[in-house]
Formats: C-alpha cells, sequence, structure tokens
C-alpha cells in the first residue's frame, strides 16, 4: 500500500513539473486555447466514473456514477470540441472557406468540426 | 503485478506522453491543433484502458453501466452542443463551466468510493486524505466555478457582492469544512461526516467568488482550473488511476501558472484578487479631475477615415470594448481596407485584453486576421515609435502612460505604448476610468483624438470614412 502510494506521489510531483516546464513555453497569444485544452484534459475524470460505475451496487452509488459521467462527460467531449473549434481559426485563412468580412455573426461562421 | 495489471500501467504511460506532447504542441498556432488532437488521442487511451480493467475486475452491476451511458450521452451531448454554439466573446464562461462540471465529477467520484468501501476497520490515510481533499477542492470548485461563470455571463452581477460579516462566515464555514475533513481523517466511518465536509466546501466556493469582481473573473477561472486539476489528481490517488494523476497534475500546474501570470498582466497580486471588492469603478469617478476632461479633443469619425487613409503605419490596439460590443469582424475589415491600399496594419495585443489573457487572438483568429499581424506586448512597444496612427478600440488601462510612474493605481503594469505613435485615436463609449479607476493620461495627451461610440459602430463609420479617401 505504502509502495503504491510513493510512487502515485512521485508520479504526481513529477508530473506538476513537467507541467510548469511545458506550459511556461507557450506564448500569451495561445493562453485561451491552452487552458479551454487543459481543461478539456483534466475531462480524464471521466476515467474515474468509469472506476466507481464498475464498483456501484447501492442507488446511492448508481446515482453518484450517473452524476461523475453526466459532469465529467459534458466536461471532456464539450472541452476537446470548443478548443478544437478555437484553434480551427488560428490556421491560414487560405485552408478554410472565407468568411465575409463585416457582416456574419460568429455563431454562423463557425460550425463544428467539419472542415 | 498480473500480466494484466502490467499492460494498463504502460498503457497509461503512454497517454500521459500524449497529454505532455500534446500540450507542448499548443506552443505555437501552426502545431497547436495538432496539440490538442494528440491530447484527444490520449483522452480515447486513457479511457479506454480503465474500461477494460473495470470490466475485467467488476463483479458486474449492470445498473452502473447504465447510469455510466445514460450520464455520458446526456452530459456528453449537451458539451458537444454548446461547444457548437457557443460564440467566441462567450468562451471564458463556457471554459469555466466545463470546469466546474470537472471539480463535480471528481468530488462524485470520490464520495462513491468512499461509501462502496468496507470502512468498519477504518482506512489508511492513504485512501483518507485524498478521499477528503478531493471532496473539498473538487466541491470549491463546482460551485466556485459556476458562480464564476455567471458572473461573465452577468446572470450573475459583476460587482463584488459583500455582506456584513462576510469575513466571519467564510472562516466559519472553512473551519466546518476543514475540521469535518480532519474528523473523516482520524475516524472515517460515517458518510454523513462526508457529507458535511462537501455542502461546506460548496458553501465555501460560493462565498469565496461572490465578492470578486466581474474583472477579476478570469484569474479566479484560471485558479480554479488549477484546482479541478488537483481534485482530479487526487481522484486518481483515491482510485489508484495513473492517468487521472498525471493529468490532474499536468492542468495544476497550467492553471497555477496562467493565475500568476494573469495576475501580474493586472498589477495585482493573487491575494488581493482573492480579498476582492475591487473593480466598483467607483472611486474613479472622484479621481476623473477637471484638469484632465478639460484638454480632451473630440474626433469625428470622418476625421480618423482620412487620417487613416494617408498614413504608412497603422496599429490597431483592441480591448475589452472590441469583445463586448462584439465587434472583432469590423475593426477586421477596416484593417483588411487599409492593408489592401498598402498601408502597414498591426495588432497590439495586451497579454489580458478581451475577457482572459489571449482571448482577443481568439476573436481576432475567428474574423481571419492573419497570426503574424498580432504583436504581443514586447513586440509592438518598439513598433509604436514608427507609427502614424494608433487606434486604440475599447481599451483602457493598458494604455495608461501613468503606469510609468510610481504612487498610482496602475504603476508598474506593463501597458502598450501607444502614447509613442505620432498621433493616437480611441474609440470608446465614455471618459470612465478603467478598472483600475483611474483617469488614463493618454485620453488627455496633445496627440490623442477621442472618438466617443460603440465600438462596432464606430468602425462602421471608420470604414466608411475610409472608403471616401481611398477610392476618389
Amino acid at each position: 500500500m505504502t509502495e503504491t502510494l510513493f510512487s502515485n506521489l512521485a508520479i504526481f510531483v513529477l508530473s506538476l513539473l513537467v507541467g510548469f516546464e511545458v506550459i511556461s513555453k507557450i506564448p500569451s497569444t495561445l493562453h485561451t486555447p491552452m487552458m479551454s485544452g487543459a481543461n478539456a484534459i483534466h475531462g480524464v475524470v471521466i476515467a474515474g466514473a468509469v472506476a466507481v460505475a464498475a464498483a456501484a451496487d447501492t442507488p446511492a452509488g448508481y446515482i453518484l456514477t450517473f452524476i461523475a459521467a453526466l459532469f465529467a462527460s459534458a466536461n471532456v467531449f464539450g472541452g476537446y470540441v470548443v478548443t478544437d473549434r478555437m484553434l480551427r481559426m488560428f490556421t491560414p485563412a487560405a485552408a478554410r472557406p472565407s468568411t465575409p468580412v463585416a457582416a456574419t455573426t460568429p455563431a454562423t461562421t463557425m460550425s463544428g468540426k467539419t472542415s | 503485478m498480473t500480466l494484466l495489471a502490467f499492460i494498463i500501467g504502460v498503457v497509461f504511460l503512454a497517454a500521459a506522453v500524449f497529454f505532455v506532447v500534446g500540450l507542448h504542441l499548443m506552443r505555437t498556432p501552426r502545431t497547436a491543433r495538432r496539440g490538442n488532437l494528440i491530447s484527444a488521442g490520449g483522452m480515447i487511451t486513457a479511457v479506454g484502458a480503465t474500461l477494460v480493467y473495470a470490466i475485467t475486475l467488476s463483479h458486474s452491476h449492470s445498473l452502473g453501466w447504465i447510469a455510466l451511458t445514460s450520464g455520458v450521452i446526456v452530459g456528453g451531448t449537451f458539451g458537444v452542443v454548446r461547444s457548437r454554439s457557443v460564440k467566441m466573446t462567450d468562451i471564458p464562461q463556457l471554459v469555466s463551466l466545463f470546469n466546474a462540471v470537472g471539480g463535480g465529477a471528481a468530488a462524485a467520484i470520490a464520495f462513491a468510493d468512499f461509501l462502496g468501501r468496507d470502512v468498519s476497520a477504518g482506512l489508511t490515510p492513504s485512501t483518507s486524505v485524498p478521499v477528503v481533499l478531493d471532496v473539498i477542492i473538487g466541491s470549491v470548485s463546482l460551485s466556485g466555478s459556476l458562480i464564476a461563470a455567471g458572473k461573465l455571463q452577468g446572470v450573475i452581477p459583476g460587482q463584488p457582492i459583500q455582506f456584513p460579516g462576510a469575513r466571519v462566515v467564510n472562516v466559519v464555514v472553512v473551519l466546518v469544512a476543514l475540521g469535518a475533513g480532519g474528523a473523516m481523517i482520524a475516524q472515517p466511518t460515517s458518510w454523513p461526516m462526508l457529507l458535511v465536509v462537501l455542502v461546506a466546501s460548496l458553501l465555501f466556493g460560493v462565498l469565496m467568488v461572490l465578492p470578486i469582481g466581474g474583472a477579476d473573473a478570469p484569474v479566479v477561472v484560471s485558479l480554479l482550473n488549477a484546482f479541478t486539476g488537483l481534485a482530479v489528481a487526487m481522484a486518481g490517488f483515491v482510485i489508484d488511476n495513473q492517468s487521472m494523476i498525471i493529468a490532474g497534475a499536468l492542468v495544476g500546474a497550467a492553471g497555477t501558472i496562467l493565475t500568476l501570470q494573469m495576475a501580474k498582466a493586472m498589477n495585482r497580486s493573487v491575494l488581493t484578487i482573492m480579498l476582492g471588492g475591487f473593480g466598483t469603478g467607483d472611486s474613479g469617478s472622484v479621481a476623473l479631475g477637471a484638469t484632465v476632461t478639460a484638454n480632451v479633443r473630440e474626433v469625428t469619425a470622418d476625421d480618423v477615415g482620412l487620417q487613416l487613409a494617408y498614413a504608412r503605419h497603422v496599429i490597431i490596439v483592441p480591448g475589452f470594448g472590441l469583445a463586448a460590443s462584439q465587434a472583432q469582424h469590423e475593426v477586421a475589415g477596416l484593417a483588411k481596407l487599409l492593408t489592401d491600399h498598402g498601408i502597414d496594419v498591426k495588432y497590439a495585443i495586451h497579454p489580458v485584453a478581451g475577457r482572459m489573457p489571449g482571448h482577443m487572438n481568439v476573436l481576432l483568429a475567428e474574423a481571419n486576421v492573419p497570426y503574424s499581424q498580432m504583436l504581443q506586448l514586447e513586440e509592438a512597444n518598439p513598433a509604436f515609435d514608427t507609427c502614424d496612427v494608433a487606434l486604440v478600440v475599447g481599451a483602457n488601462d493598458v494604455t495608461n502612460p501613468a503606469a510609468r510612474r510610481p504612487g498610482n493605481a496602475v504603476s508598474g503594469m506593463p501597458i502598450l505604448d501607444v502614447d509613442h505613435a505620432t498621433s493616437v485615436v480611441v474609440v470608446k463609449r465614455s471618459m470612465s476610468p478603467g478598472y483600475a479607476g483611474i483617469p488614463n493620461e493618454l485620453f488627455s495627451a496633445p496627440q490623442t483624438g477621442m472618438l466617443f461610440d460603440d465600438a462596432k459602430k464606430a468602425l462602421g463609420d471608420i470604414t466608411l470614412a475610409v472608403k471616401q479617401y481611398v477610392t476618389t
């Protein structure tokens, strides 16, 4: 048990350090998509929902499983889709259908993942 | 260690590599999208491995799987639909909302795991400590992020909300959460105690964010992003899932760095932001002296059009006002018109322009502005020296030359040297001060002309005016 705890702690601390190192190299121009992308990464909490689902055997367990799955999947699916939508706009305009200037509303210029 | 457990461990490691490489690729706009897709690949890998492991171990109660599947369908649909329909100006609140549910999921997992354990023999601290921390951090993140999203969306008033004795209530709530948490760790036998931790933490999240001004909300979103990351890492400790520990720690680090950078760019410390009560703007109207307003020169859209049409180097300084009036397409249209007539146009973007760091870049990218035209603070400042016209649209404090002098609210804040331009035009609705609450000396400088109007309308008028001069 303590052995597992120790290796998990080591993984935790080293990941924090890697995170600091990688993130500090990202320019402020890309901070919004990066924050959104990081937000999507913590959607890995859905793996926890899976583990909880496998162990659930009481009504309370089922309810908590549902809540965890609901929250986590909104986080992970929404996070990746919205980050992709943002980053797609940073690719050169030539690669995308052109947008009439000054007349279009943001909601209609971008519709999902098709490119 | 069984063979399966070993393979799962290796797969988790691979997922971690995907996450790190994905984040690393986000450092340039060219590779960022690929980075996000690689990170998504890591996600599929990690969740897939967990799923395989859970199925092999499970003493299978089909109701659990039904609960999981229905949650995923409802939550996933909501997430995808919202992400596809959200306006780019509303990104900060959506990020905050996704952050809230991530924290909530982490708290729910710790709670469920605790309920499923046989606690009659007690729990080792290696389990009870992360359970308690997960519930505390996850719940604070859930309720706090929801309040922050509400403030950004305008559902909850942006002004700091304070009431008499708030500090005392805060302290009591924190003590209850920590006390109940401590009791849980000392004697982990009853779930009602964990419920007390949960409720007190939820309450604390609300109380923590309510007194924070709307302008500071993005900093809080970033801080809570770090919280959720840590909560997810704690959930990883609870259920012994390394991919959650790694991903949670990465996000915790990301959120922490962003919070510190943002606070620095706003010339505030994280502590003063958290103590709240800032951003009312009340003090500013008093400080706005007659000397400042007397020297203000007002210009018309026609004047501005003429100036721009005969300029060689133009720098546009977009700020919150531009985002607020959704004028990113108008500004891009004006810039394109000028560029087509051989005028050099650049955008000078302050790190905290818009509603969160880098938000302005997203808005401009949406309006097809090439990334190469967007200058960061360090690149932009030398360029102002050779700039004929600087067009400031809805930006305020980040252009105030008073920041170079000590002894005022913006002292030491990194600013754009807009006053170095030969001529300055400021598009703004009124003379009202920015969040720092002091008058902007740029507005009364001799080379500055003020165009009082909504950003969207003003830019449309200016574009029409420029067209008169460049086509004839």
